[in-house]
């Protein structure tokens, strides 16, 4: 009969020390992102400081490049909070990597709408170009491709995050010409590469055409 | 977003039902003809008459800078007409801000379609919270559901449309803050937004005496970090209390108990967006557009196998095949190429191509298809669409995200992927077994706390409705190719 997959998630949820990732690791955040960090807090009420959990080791993963235990110690200690309540919540959400990433961090949305339009050949295209399979990092540390649940930018697909930025609208041929670049040290122009601004028809509006209403038209009387 | 699943879930069929009795109450609804608007039309929708919708025009629009052709910061906002009377409105007082929201006849953007001015109400009951307690609105930007891409457009191109949203709607509900969660991956949309939250304190539109109405309001940006799950309300709600998004038991509603233990509403960034154009236009000129207890426009996302995939504001109640014929560029291949069309986001159930030219899309003609409006994303599959793949990757979606807290969606998720990617090859060892997918997912239905499991549910119930003559070939196809019934190791390896 049918059986699920002891392992049926995409990341394993343990941690296994390494030289480089275990609780002696000193981690501490800098200035900069101190201030960043004593910014985020005082956003919730002080008795709920556990709230800034999220956007902390995020932004510990951005100062060390991946999710590190010392990262998550860090925070719970800076939160006051016990370091599983922060493991938990590390291990739950899918954007932290408890293990080290490439410099480019390449997500492939695969979800039904990026399929539909030809995210398996991009994915096949960005293996075949970079030597690596999902899941893998390149030898040099650079690349590291994985697959991703639904980006949120359906009508532009197929789309790949490279880190922060979206690339839409791909092709086999404009993700390799991507990919070169990066190779090369530039950041190519993020947002739709077939030559739309947004999310409109790619040629020519069917909407919004005229100049947009201003202050004070079509406003009812009684206001 | 996941908060639309509560829509015909269950125990959301008691909401729809208020829902639909609360749009027959809201008062004065302009009618569009002649007709006498003290008639009681609203009982009788046949009486309302019949006209042709989705012909609207760039005067109606409320998202006027959905494109981003024009500057998105608070000069370029302002010019749009944003902030305009702002204070006008706060000082008419929470009462005529939810009655307006009433006539307007708006239902929740989210996906449940839940009326918002009586959503909005819960806040003020009597016997509600303490003056002087915080009560805070929560804008769900947690944007996941696949096909769905409308929320990132306000978000970059809009965002004073939401952040002024945010001040009346939190003027309505006498909240003391709005927290708007985005979703961790928009990060560049999430710079747009806080641009413009940072635009409206140093101009003192927001924040000690918001638009010196006396009003004291804060509007906070929450990133969270992957997890479809969260834009569920209780799971966002616990989301940024800093937990793992796990969805709570109802009751108690976040109306009463929400964020950080204090009364909180939940809406979603397209609901939030429209009130202010709403409130200076007035409701009734909303309540005009799209059919009896569907009012309004609505921001639509043609996905797939269309020739220009596109997201467009039009009105509620247009055809489906308009919206398509006339934004999109038509079918690839043509209207006979198309296959089938899921009009509503993934959760909801996909239409085979006879319904598909009649539907139209509001809240209720999808629900007589057996299908939903959700979010309005519309997924556009044509001929060469292999639909049992289709459907069993929002399969494997449904289980990645399934948070893992009640046990059917858990098991289950995991339970329909199996079969779903078994279902691709037709390796099934009789058609019996489909009646045992269908079955699986009736015993997830329903039987969760909140509605991903429903979620999971039904695309599966609509691909075996429609499709099952495709299922059933694939069958006798892998039977006729002389494999011998399956065993559990064809099964354990049938995984990525």
């Amino acid at each position: 009969m049918a059986t699920s997959r002891a392992a049926a998630s995409s990341a394993i949820f343990v941690h296994r020390d390494t030289p480089t990732n275990n609780a002696a690791v000193p981690f501490a955040f800098d200035a900069e992102n101190m201030k960043r960090a004593e910014a985020i807090i005082a956003k919730y009420p002080a008795q709920y400081k556990r709230a800034a959990t999220i956007p902390l080791l995020d932004l510990g993963q951005r100062q060390n490049g991946y999710c590190s235990l010392a990262v998550m110690n860090y925070v719970a200690q800076l939160l006051e909070v016990p370091a599983m309540r922060v493991y938990e919540v590390a291990t739950f959400y899918t954007m932290f990597n408890r293990n080290p990433v490439g410099t480019f961090f390449l997500q492939l949305c695969t979800t039904t709408p990026c399929e539909l339009c030809g995210s398996t050949e991009i994915r096949e295209t960005i293996e075949k170009h970079l030597g690596i399979r999902v899941g893998e990092t390149t030898p040099d540390k650079r690349f590291t491709l994985v697959e991703v649940e639904c980006a949120g930018a359906c009508v532009n697909a197929p789309v790949l995050a490279v880190n922060d930025d979206y690339y839409e609208d791909l092709t086999p041929e404009s993700t390799i010409r991507i990919l070169d670049s990066l190779k090369q040290g530039q950041r190519p122009k993020a947002g739709p590469q077939s030559g739309r601004r947004a999310a409109e028809p790619l040629d020519g509006f069917t909407t919004l055409e005229s100049k947009p209403y201003g202050p004070g038209e079509f406003v009812r009387a009684d206001l | 977003m996941l908060s639309c699943r509560s829509a015909a879930a269950p125990r959301g069929v008691a909401a729809a039902r208020a829902a639909a009795a609360a749009a027959g109450a809201a008062p004065s609804r302009r009618t569009l003809a002649t007709a006498n608007p003290q008639a009681n039309l609203a009982a009788d929708p046949a009486a309302r008459p019949a006209r042709h919708y989705g012909d609207l025009k760039d005067q109606d629009r409320i998202f006027t800078n959905l494109y981003g052709k024009h500057d998105f910061r608070l000069a370029g906002a302002k010019a749009r007409g944003d902030w305009y009377k702002t204070k006008e409105i706060l000082l008419k007082g929470d009462k005529w801000i939810i009655d307006e929201m009433k006539t307007s006849g708006l239902r929740g953007r989210g996906g449940a379609g839940f009326p918002s001015g009586l959503k909005w109400s819960f806040m003020n009951k009597p016997g509600g919270p303490k003056p002087g307690q915080p009560r805070y609105l929560v804008v769900n930007a947690d944007e996941g559901e696949p096909g769905t891409c409308k929320d990132r457009e306000i978000l970059r191109h809009d965002p004073h449309k939401l952040v002024e949203g945010c001040l009346v709607a939190g003027r309505a509900m006498n909240a003391t803050a709005a927290y708007i969660y985005v979703r961790g991956e928009f990060y560049n949309e999430t710079a747009s937004l806080q641009t413009a939250i940072n635009e409206a304190y140093a101009a003192g539109l927001i924040g000690k005496n918001a638009c010196g109405s006396g009003y004291d309001f804060d509007i906070y940006v929450h990133r969270g970090a992957g997890a479809y799950i969260c834009g569920e309300e209780t799971a966002l709600i616990e989301s940024i209390e800093g937990k793992q998004g796990k969805p709570r038991l109802k009751p108690p509603f976040p109306a009463d108990i929400g964020l950080f233990g204090c009364p909180t509403t939940v809406a979603n960034v397209e609901t939030v967006a429209v009130a202010p154009t709403i409130l200076r236009r007035g409701g009734s000129w909303f309540a005009g557009l799209g059919r009896e207890r569907n009012t309004g426009t609505k921001l639509f996302c043609i996905s797939g196998h269309v020739n220009r995939p596109c997201t467009v504001e039009e009105e509620m109640s247009i055809p489906l095949r308009d919206l398509i014929e006339k934004h999109c560029g038509g079918i690839r291949g043509g209207w006979d190429n198309l296959q089938g069309i899921i009009p509503g986001g993934s959760s909801v159930p996909v239409l085979p191509k006879s319904l598909c030219e009649e539907v139209l899309m509001d809240f209720d003609s999808l629900r007589d298809a057996q299908s939903g409006l959700g979010t309005a994303a519309v997924i556009v599959m044509d001929k060469s669409t292999d639909m049992v793949r289709a459907i069993s990757r929002l399969s494997a979606f449904y289980r990645h995200e399934s948070c893992g807290q009640c046990t059917p969606c858990r098991e289950g998720s995991a339970w329909l992927a199996n079969m779903m990617t078994r279902a691709e090859a037709g390796a099934f060892r009789s058609t019996d077994e489909i009646d045992m997918m269908q079955e699986i997912s009736k015993q997830i239905e329903g039987h969760t706390i909140c509605a991903l499991g429903d979620a999971a549910a039904w695309p599966v119930q609509g691909l075996i409705r429609h499709f099952r003559p495709e299922l059933e070939a694939r069958i006798r196809e892998y039977a006729a190719q002389g494999h011998q019934m399956p065993t559990i190791k064809d099964y354990g390896e049938a995984l990525p």
